[in-house]
């Protein structure tokens, strides 16, 4: 494949920040058809437009998701990139890897893509970018037979899904993210990899309110590690934060490189708890759980000193996704506190997942994201489908409007009434 | 024995899933992973965790650009072979993290990365800008308003500083979808870049039939904008659709439905920038992040307004902000009028809402800031 002038590229290979365009460019010189990545990129540089074609439905026999086709508008100028399909490989689950299993993909990629890759993809897979057709089946065939390992979800299915890295590595962690995360995305392979859905659907899992993989932002099922018990407060390391003593920075050191002053517990943890629910007293920090939203706050800031609660599980919350097309959305609290136990196979999470399948299936229209359905429906009726008692950690503020749907049976007499008797009452 | 064209479906295997997280797990956290006590940030990109017998976890990140070739995979695969016992991971923000279970071993293993030049910078720790999450671009993506891991190049070239430093009043996360789909999810960012179009599809009459089902191309338009109609082509009457073009969001979602619906153009695409989201539940509820720029133009190779735009944001801010205010926070505590006071930023009818509960972003109270904005009121 013949190199190409990139004059508008090159800009792109200066500056401090690691460049992909000179990564691109010495991948060439043993995979060529990054040439022709860097030709069409450069093509849309200069006209300030894409050259992909619109889709193409490609895949491997017998799924529904997993590659996500791709043509060149321009095959002529750039035939190195004339398909150029994506293929996802599920991650695993809190992103570690060995280099052995890295080693293995690239040498895979090598042989049978591009050489291009995402570390990683918007919803957490591996994305190896850009395949000729006629390689797919022989990738996945290598890929399960020597990898043993697998492609993630697209289109209307279980999307791949994502944890942060949880206990593993994070003291915060209420629950172990990767285990029930790894656990669900084997239990529900036939989800992810054969459509069945209305639309697309991801679980995400981040162990504590802080939430790093964005469960309450980006997942119609969040569930986000909380606790029921008392925030674990360590009276002498309190003393040290308050000392400033250098072993003991004040937000882990996030603030290292600021002119902040000295630690000030008043002003930095008490005064900013959203429920001031917190005090000094005969030299102990002291808190009214009773009132704590958990929110992590003073738990970031002096994490020597206090720990989420021992009793711990999680909070879900359901129906979140992006704007399109109604506007974003949060994730709606539905259940305040789960067990999340592996002994049971994570039956109280699996249920509610279940429970919501059953009814989206039913009633979800083609390519409505459940958020969207349950705004269609109404909080009241999604809680009565899920047989949850509403309670008023379900809504932010009772509503100001009186227009209540009632049903029938709630009002004594029913609604069929006879006109006639009501006239001989009633003058028209 | 290999695939097999001529018997496909003999000796398949599938629905594997992942690789098991346990097996890929450094000996040092598999042998405490649930035990964690305590984290501190030694300095800028270097985490330590201790557990509770005592035990370490020193941890490098780097950013990266995400897009990685096979031999950029290889390069971080040499670095944990050579310092972490042959493992690594990556964050959900598309960074590197190489583990090392002592101290001595943090120093060698920073010299090692160092020596690669500036292809692995250190840092993204606490309160800096961490790597951007982004999306594909005009490298691969078939519905984009623009380019993304240019930008976001650009962005980080720009904001290096602050990658490698923690000197913000607290964390700032940026992120770029390259359309309104936001496979980036920008929407609960302290800075998001979205590329927005701003020009109704064409219709290509002679393909619709033979690429749309029409009801789909029509239901998929919000606002009723895409209605049917009867098109000739050659000489002949053809079933098609017509777009309302007034009605237009320029959302692209009948582009996605139906191909033959092109919406993006040069001059119509480019970024709006959205600022004051968050994702963390930490002190204030998760919010939205808010449009403040709604357009500045693709004008490659290096976007320069959408550089100086979001620069000029973090500088207001991290002039003005109190420590651990977030962009949003910090927003709503002077109160909107301020933000765009302090950051410069000129106010236009198009940062007002008037799509879906647009009214629960108007002002309701006598509670409202003087500021420039007012003055042709004061003055």
């Amino acid at each position: 494949m013949a190199k190409h002038e990139t004059p508008l590229l090159d800009e792109l290979e200066k500056g401090p920040w690691p460049s992909f365009v000179t990564d691109l460019k010495q991948q060439a010189a043993t995979k060529p058809e990054c040439w022709d990545i860097l030709g069409q990129l450069e093509l849309s540089y200069k006209e300030r437009i894409t050259h992909w074609k619109h889709g193409g439905i490609v895949g491997v026999f017998g799924y529904g998701g997993g590659i996500v086709g791709r043509y060149s508008d321009v095959p002529k100028l750039f035939p190195g990139v004339e398909h150029f399909h994506t293929v996802r490989i599920a991650q695993p689950s809190g992103l570690y890897y060995s280099t052995e299993n890295l080693r293995s993909l690239m040498n895979l990629w090598e042989k049978y893509g591009s050489g291009v890759t995402n570390f990683h993809g918007s919803t957490g897979d591996m994305i190896l970018l850009g395949t000729r057709t006629e390689n797919l089946e022989p990738l996945f065939w290598d890929l399960t037979h020597d990898l043993k390992q697998d492609l993630g979800g697209s289109g209307s299915n279980l999307r791949t899904p994502a944890c942060c890295l949880g206990n593993s590595r994070c003291e915060w962690s209420c629950y172990d993210t990767q285990e029930i995360c790894n656990s669900l995305t084997q239990r529900y392979q036939d989800e992810i990899h054969r459509p069945a859905f209305p639309y697309k659907f991801k679980f995400k899992f981040s162990g504590c309110p802080n939430d790093c993989v964005a469960a309450i932002a980006r997942s119609d099922f969040a569930v986000i590690g909380t606790w029921k018990d008392n925030i674990r407060i360590d009276q002498a390391a309190v003393q040290k934060y308050i000392a400033g003593d250098a072993e003991y920075p004040a937000n882990a050191g996030a603030h290292k490189g600021g002119n902040w002053g000295k630690f000030d517990i008043q002003k930095e943890v008490i005064a900013l708890c959203p429920t001031d629910c917190m005090w000094m007293e005969g030299g102990e920090l002291k808190i009214d759980d009773t009132e704590c939203t958990r929110c992590m706050h003073c738990i970031n800031v002096m994490p020597r000193a206090l720990r989420p609660g021992a009793e711990k599980g999680a909070t879900i919350c359901i129906g979140a996704k992006a704007p399109i097309l109604d506007g974003a959305q949060f994730a709606t609290m539905i259940i305040p506190f789960v067990e999340v136990d592996k002994e049971n196979d994570f039956e109280a999470v699996v249920d509610v997942i279940e429970k919501v399948w059953d009814w989206w299936m039913e009633v979800g229209k083609n390519r409505e994201r459940v958020g969207e359905t349950m705004q269609r429906v109404g909080l009241p009726t999604f809680l009565s489908v899920m047989e949850i008692e509403p309670i008023p950690q379900h809504v932010k503020e009772p509503r100001s409007n009186p227009y209540v749907f009632w049903r029938e049976e709630e009002v004594p007499g029913g609604w069929e009434r006879d006109v006639v008797e009501f006239r001989k009452r009633h003058a028209a | 024995m290999g695939y097999d064209p001529k018997n496909p479906m003999v000796g398949r295997i599938t629905d594997l899933g992942p690789r098991y997280y346990g097996d890929f797990l450094p000996p040092v956290i598999k042998a405490n992973k649930g035990t964690w006590l305590y984290h501190e940030i030694v300095e800028p990109g270097v985490l330590m965790h201790v557990a509770e017998n005592g035990a370490k976890v020193f941890t490098i990140r780097c950013g990266s650009p995400r897009v990685a070739t096979v031999n950029y995979i290889r390069d971080i695969c040499d670095i944990a072979d050579k310092h972490c016992d042959g493992f690594l991971r990556f964050t959900t923000r598309n960074n590197i993290e190489f583990m090392v279970d002592s101290k001595d071993k943090v120093e060698p293993l920073k010299a090692t990365i160092k020596s690669y030049g500036s292809k692995f910078p250190i840092g993204g720790t606490g309160a800096c800008v961490t790597n951007i999450v982004h999306t594909q671009g005009w490298l691969h993506c078939h519905t984009p308003a623009t380019d993304a891991s240019g930008p976001v190049k650009a962005v980080m070239d720009d904001l290096f500083e602050y990658f490698g430093s923690m000197q913000l009043p607290a964390q700032v996360r940026i992120a770029l979808a390259c359309c309104l789909n936001m496979c980036g999810a920008v929407h609960a960012s302290d800075i998001a870049i979205l590329g927005i179009h701003r020009k109704p599809p064409m219709i290509d009459h002679a393909r619709v039939t033979g690429v749309c089902e029409i009801p789909l191309a029509i239901a998929s338009c919000p606002l009723g904008a895409v209605k049917p109609f009867k098109a000739i082509v050659n000489g002949e009457e053809v079933k098609s659709v017509k777009v309302n073009a007034e009605r237009c969001m320029f959302c692209g979602n009948c582009y996605t439905m139906c191909p033959a619906m092109p919406l993006a153009d040069p001059e119509g695409d480019g970024i709006a920038i959205l600022v004051g989201g968050k994702v963390s539940n930490s002190k204030s509820a998760p919010k939205f992040s808010k449009l403040v720029v709604p357009f500045l133009p693709n004008n490659t190779p290096r976007w320069p307004e959408v550089v100086a735009c979001v620069r000029q944001i973090l500088v207001a801010y991290a002039k003005d902000a109190k420590k651990y205010e977030r962009i949003g926070e910090w927003a709503e505590r002077i109160g909107w009028e301020k933000f765009f006071e302090k950051t410069n930023l000129p106010f236009t009818e198009k940062s007002i809402d008037d799509y879906r509960l647009a009214y629960d972003t108007w002002r309701t109270t006598t509670q409202f800031k003087y500021t420039s904005h007012t003055a042709a009121y004061t003055k």
